[in-house]
């Protein structure tokens, strides 16, 4: 699966995309950010509020029981301030 | 009927000349042109992120929406990244329509669901420092007017 983080999530995480292979329990998209919060201090404060984070799968919002493949592209942002 | 994400600056001009050319049906044009504002602290510049591809999509799929509730015959957005400064044009929203009243209420419905739904950060440049720009409630009530609204990926319970 790859990630892809933008805005302060990249910068308090450090990471701007990554493949990763999560444990067998994550199977949407609340249990992934769930399972991102325990990865180290920097996700654990990207994550620490779910109410802040935004996430696309394969490009479209997805709310937080949108179930998740190996081969996804997901997408974890802040809310958006364009325009 | 199209859809531009673009680092360099547009003519605002050339593009709505563009919008109606040749169409002899179009009866108004109406656009919006957002811009880099200079903040409390003087003059601060900003830099525009943006999820290649994701935004396309989104921006095509808003427009999608507009044409669904309109009659409209053309649409533009033109929305840049990159690092701009105060007075730079940031985003271009067009509509034209045989009647006003469509040109103005549909381009008023790209600009609130494009600020709530593209994916672009602004960062911002202050004498503290770099600084991301937060998303303002106002901008989700302005966009939760045009309701029903499609989900915005908020994984919240």
């Amino acid at each position: 699966m790859k990630l892809l983080y933008f805005a302060w999530l990249r910068t308090k995480t450090g990471i701007t995309q990554e493949e990763v292979a999560p444990p067998e329990h994550v199977r949407d998209v609340a249990s992934l950010v769930e399972w991102l919060r325990t990865r180290g201090p920097g996700f654990a404060d990207a994550f620490g509020n779910a109410a802040v984070v935004r996430v696309a799968v394969n490009q479209e919002y997805a709310r937080p029981d949108h179930p998740l493949r190996a081969g996804d592209e997901v997408a974890l942002f802040p809310p958006v301030t364009g325009g | 009927m199209a859809v531009r994400v673009q680092r360099e600056d547009f003519d605002v001009g050339a593009e709505l000349a563009a919008l109606s050319e040749g169409n002899h049906g179009v009866g108004g044009v109406t656009s919006f042109v957002g811009l880099v504002r200079e903040m409390g602290g003087g003059p601060s510049a900003m830099t525009l992120e943006h999820y290649p591809g994701m935004t396309e999509r989104q921006l095509a799929e808003i427009e999608a929406e507009a044409r669904r509730r309109w009659p409209l015959q053309a649409t533009l957005i033109v929305h840049r990244y990159g690092r701009l400064e105060p007075g730079d044009r940031i985003v271009l929203v067009a509509t034209a329509s045989a009647h006003r009243q469509a040109a103005f209420e549909s381009c008023h419905f790209l600009i609130d669901w494009l600020k709530t739904r593209a994916p672009f950060w602004k960062l911002e440049e202050t004498s503290e420092g770099a600084r991301w720009v937060e998303a303002k409630e106002d901008d989700d009530a302005a966009a939760a007017r045009w309701a029903p609204r499609p989900p915005t990926g908020d994984v919240s319970p």
